[in-house]
């Protein structure tokens, strides 16, 4: 039987998945990482994107997650986000609009603050809009 | 008949009240319900975030966080009040303000000075009163309060902790334990109390991308907003059910009111009936 280890992702606000996987992948700030069981502790936070994992039997979820912590232990694996959602929930047209008003945002940028958000913005929608392009290509 | 009709009104007006407080005690237990929902949906994160912090007070840390180690001398210390912003919910809020200024008391005995921060309106009209350092202030979150209305005020104690103006930070809030119990709650959130002795643990430490500070400064704020976002949901639902039975027994409390205001009118109207009664006879009896 292949290793497995304990993956936890819970947002602010909710507790997304809970369970049993033999592999996980993150988007943490320096790229993307990929964690067996077995893994090195490891710290370090999360830019907006998708977490993957692979059950037992091979199937595959998708999460999309807004930035946050990861934290790994050789067996256990909690990934604390500040939103989390399932990838299939995504709503793409809204992913689309946000982009398209952070974009607008951007173009005429009145103080820094607003340039700020309207950058964090766009970052989170594009990323969503990866999700479920990748989403869709797997199936 | 004039005090039949005076009590017969009464009557009528104890039966309005009592209507209020019955459609208050309803709608209080539909939305304990939900904030019950709240307070247990976002457990799981404050559980595992303390978990990973717990991880790291195991660790051996190249950096170690202000936030986990102990003041020396204490001269000042912070309190987060957590009350509701609207009345009627029997002594929730009474009993809580009443622990958390014995504590003061306390601190005041020993030339410890106090700075508060109030959250919810009820709270900041209590200490607005009470002659303490009020430094800030947050009302008006609603029942279902956001992350983001919270971060500026708890921002404030941090601050006040990282510049050395305060030593300590305590959080007071309702604890939810029932539907019938709740208790005023103070506990210490900085420094983050319940410190594993590290003799225990073989000398490991996380690897951290890109590096410790940032990463563990994070962590920090996060856990701190997420134990005031608990305290707050908690309380919350603590609000919903001390109203919802503070309601119940008002309008019980009604319900006996009218039962013996009905007596009494049923009395006085068989009194005016058999008086009635008793002129009639002794006027026939006269022709």
């Amino acid at each position: 039987m292949a290793m497995t280890m304990h993956v936890d992702i819970v947002s602010a606000e909710t507790e997304i998945y809970s369970g049993t996987v033999t592999e996980c992948y993150a988007p943490a700030e320096m790229g993307e990482v990929g964690i067996h069981p077995r893994h090195a502790p490891l710290l370090t936070k999360m830019k907006p994107g998708e977490v993957r994992v692979v059950l037992q039997d091979g199937e595959e979820q998708s999460f999309f997650v807004n930035g946050g912590i990861l934290e790994i232990q050789p067996h256990v694996v909690t990934i604390l986000s500040d939103t989390a959602i399932r990838a299939t929930d995504i709503d793409e047209a809204a992913a689309l609009e946000a982009k398209e008003r952070a974009e607008a945002a951007m173009a005429d940028k009145k103080s820094d603050l607003d340039y700020a958000r309207a950058k964090a913005e766009l970052i989170e929608a594009v990323a969503k809009i990866e999700t479920i392009k990748k989403l869709r290509k797997r199936k | 008949m004039s005090g039949a009709k005076e009590i017969r009104s009464k009557i009528k007006s104890i039966q309005n009240t009592q209507k209020i407080t019955k459609a208050m005690e309803m709608v209080a237990a539909s939305k304990m319900r939900k904030a019950q929902d709240r307070m247990r949906a976002s457990r799981p994160y404050a559980e595992k975030i303390r978990n990973v912090l717990a991880h790291l007070a195991q660790a051996n840390p190249e950096y170690r966080h202000p936030y986990l180690s102990e003041r020396e001398e204490v001269k000042r210390v912070g309190y987060i009040v957590v009350a509701t912003d609207r009345g009627l919910c029997g002594g929730l809020n009474t009993n809580m303000f009443k622990a958390a200024v014995n504590e003061m008391a306390e601190w005041d005995s020993k030339g410890v000075d106090v700075d508060v921060c109030a959250i919810g309106k009820k709270a900041v009209g209590f200490f607005g009163r009470f002659k303490c350092n009020l430094v800030a202030q947050v009302d008006h979150l609603g029942d279902s309060p956001s992350m983001e209305n919270l971060i500026g005020t708890v921002k404030v104690m941090l601050d006040a902790y990282d510049e050395g103006k305060i030593d300590r930070l305590y959080l007071v809030h309702n604890e939810f334990v029932n539907t019938m119990t709740q208790s005023p709650r103070i506990h210490q959130m900085i420094p983050v109390a319940g410190q594993i002795d590290q003799e225990l643990e073989h000398h490991w430490d996380y690897l951290y991308e890109p590096n410790a500070k940032p990463i563990i400064d994070g962590l920090m704020f996060r856990f701190i907003e997420s134990q005031v976002y608990q305290g707050l949901v908690e309380n919350i639902a603590s609000e919903m059910s001390a109203r919802m039975i503070a309601m119940k027994s008002a309008t019980d409390n009604a319900g006996e009111i009218i039962k013996e205001l009905q007596t009494v009118y049923n009395k006085a109207r068989q009194a005016a009936i058999t008086q009635e009664i008793s002129e009639i006879v002794s006027g026939a009896a006269a022709v």
